[in-house]
């Protein structure tokens, strides 16, 4: 009895000691701001491992996809070869306009560097644990020249941001992540809103805008948005989606609505890292 | 029924937690269901609590916490003391727990993955001023739990089955010296 009763206080303390010593670390890590040594080794740890076995999920996923029938492959691919065609149409009177686009840039001397930013590929290893998180982790860190606050790119639309890097991997928050806020540009009329990433939103397949200026300028369903120019974190002009649904709101001042993401952020596999960040770029400039 | 913590049971218990980790991380996203994945973690530490005692339970729940906290932490140090009680908490039910027995562990794991939705959302969701938790309960916490029974059921036995193994291997050991 009495070698019971000393067992189950020594359990308590024990109970104590690891909840002191969670503690301790959760102070290191927040003083630290999230640069400890033990994130190093958890990340060269365990990165091989989670490179092999996400490869098996991919593979898994992609059996998944191999039970769709031939006649609806035999459909899509009529569809596609129709899309080509009109794209291939879209395609050279676009390279016209890029021509005189040049010239007219040129005259005008405007920079051009938001164009075409330097990108690294990278492959997604790891998804958050948790179902209430959208974040990710790539294969590529600071030696491949990736800083935080990069952004991600996924095809041609945007992702997400880097908010961690160790020397082989990096931690990309998704636009869609609940405390996600981004200022956005309606294509066609060049007004600003705000963009706000909702795991409510996500599940039915778009994102909220909102503050978008009710003036005479007509934004329509299928108009494109992309990240504005006042954005502290993202480079100009990455292309975030289309708008589905755009209503006034009740003060009259404002429109919101939703926006169709043009990023399938359900199948994420591998990714574009933009290695120049917002900051660089407002940076250069300053200094020239 | 003394257990002794050996350097062998240690290596295959921490060995185990890391496969479920890295599976939890790197396999089940691609196998979701309506945007779900299971929770492998919750199932080993509340295995580990009833099966092993609150010791065990604490031990392993701090460890998975710290992989966790380590590589996804969202809420900093939230996984590590959240495992760490819940092993002990299961460790309570060790006194009641049989090997023959599926009931009390699915139901203990269900409650667990439940116990964690509901404590997840009331600090990172609630506290940050987001009150849809009707929304929340339906879409992500009880189809967790769900899932996660499901996938229970087949993580379980092996869980047990390896802890027999280790069991009468160390027994045989044991015997050697008497």
């Amino acid at each position: 009895m009495e070698k019971k009763n000393r067992h189950r206080v020594k359990s308590k303390y024990w109970l104590l000691i690891l909840i002191l010593v969670s503690l301790l670390i959760i102070t290191v890590d927040s003083v630290t701001g999230g640069k400890t040594p033990l994130r190093y080794l958890t990340a060269y740890t365990v990165l091989p491992f989670q490179e092999g076995v996400s490869k098996i999920g991919k593979w898994t996923s992609d059996l998944k996809d191999n039970f769709q029938t031939l006649e609806e492959l035999q459909k899509k691919n009529q569809h596609l070869e129709a899309q080509v065609e009109e794209l291939k149409n879209e395609n050279t009177t676009l390279r016209q306009d890029t021509f005189e686009l040049e010239r007219l840039r040129e005259l005008f001397k405007l920079d051009d560097n938001y164009l075409d930013y330097e990108k690294v590929g990278a492959r997604v290893i790891a998804n958050n644990s948790s179902n209430w998180y959208a974040d990710f982790t790539i294969d590529k860190g600071s030696n491949d020249g990736i800083k935080v606050n990069a952004n991600v790119l996924a095809g041609q639309g945007l992702v997400g941001i880097v908010t961690e890097v160790t020397p082989n991997t990096a931690r990309v928050e998704t636009i869609i992540a609940n405390n996600m806020n981004i200022s956005g540009m309606v294509l066609t009329t060049s007004d600003t809103c705000v963009i706000r990433g909702d795991l409510q939103d996500i599940a039915s397949g778009k994102i909220r805008f909102e503050k978008l200026a009710n003036n005479d300028n007509e934004v329509k369903i299928g108009d494109e948005v992309v990240t504005s120019h006042i954005s502290p974190y993202f480079v100009q002009g990455l292309l975030i989606g289309k708008i589905s649904e755009i209503e006034v709101d009740a003060n009259n001042l404002t429109r919101s609505g939703y926006i169709t993401p043009v990023a399938d952020f359900s199948t994420l596999y591998e990714v574009l890292v933009i290695t120049e960040t917002k900051e660089d770029l407002v940076g250069s400039k300053e200094s020239e | 029924m003394k257990k002794r913590f050996n350097v062998k049971r240690i290596l295959i218990t921490g060995l185990i937690v890391f496969v479920c980790y890295i599976l939890q991380t790197c396999l089940f996203p691609h196998l979701t269901f309506a945007r779900i994945k299971p929770n492998l973690l919750v199932i080993l530490v509340s295995a580990y609590g009833f099966m092993g005692g609150k010791r065990t339970g604490m031990l392993v729940g701090f460890f998975a916490g710290f992989l966790l906290d380590n590589t996804f932490g969202t809420v900093a140090g939230f996984h590590m003391i959240f495992y760490t009680l819940l092993g002990y908490i299961n460790g309570i039910f060790s006194r009641i727990f049989f090997d023959d027995d599926i009931k009390l562990p699915i139901i203990l794991i269900s409650l667990s993955d439940l116990a964690y939705g509901l404590v997840f959302y009331f600090i990172a969701f609630m506290l940050a001023g987001d009150f849809r938790f009707g929304y929340y309960l339906l879409r992500i916490i009880l189809p967790e739990t769900i899932y996660t029974m499901v996938i229970a059921i087949v993580l379980y036995p092996i869980i047990l089955y390896i802890s027999h193994r280790l069991a009468s291997a160390e027994q045989r050991s044991a015997s050697r010296f008497v």
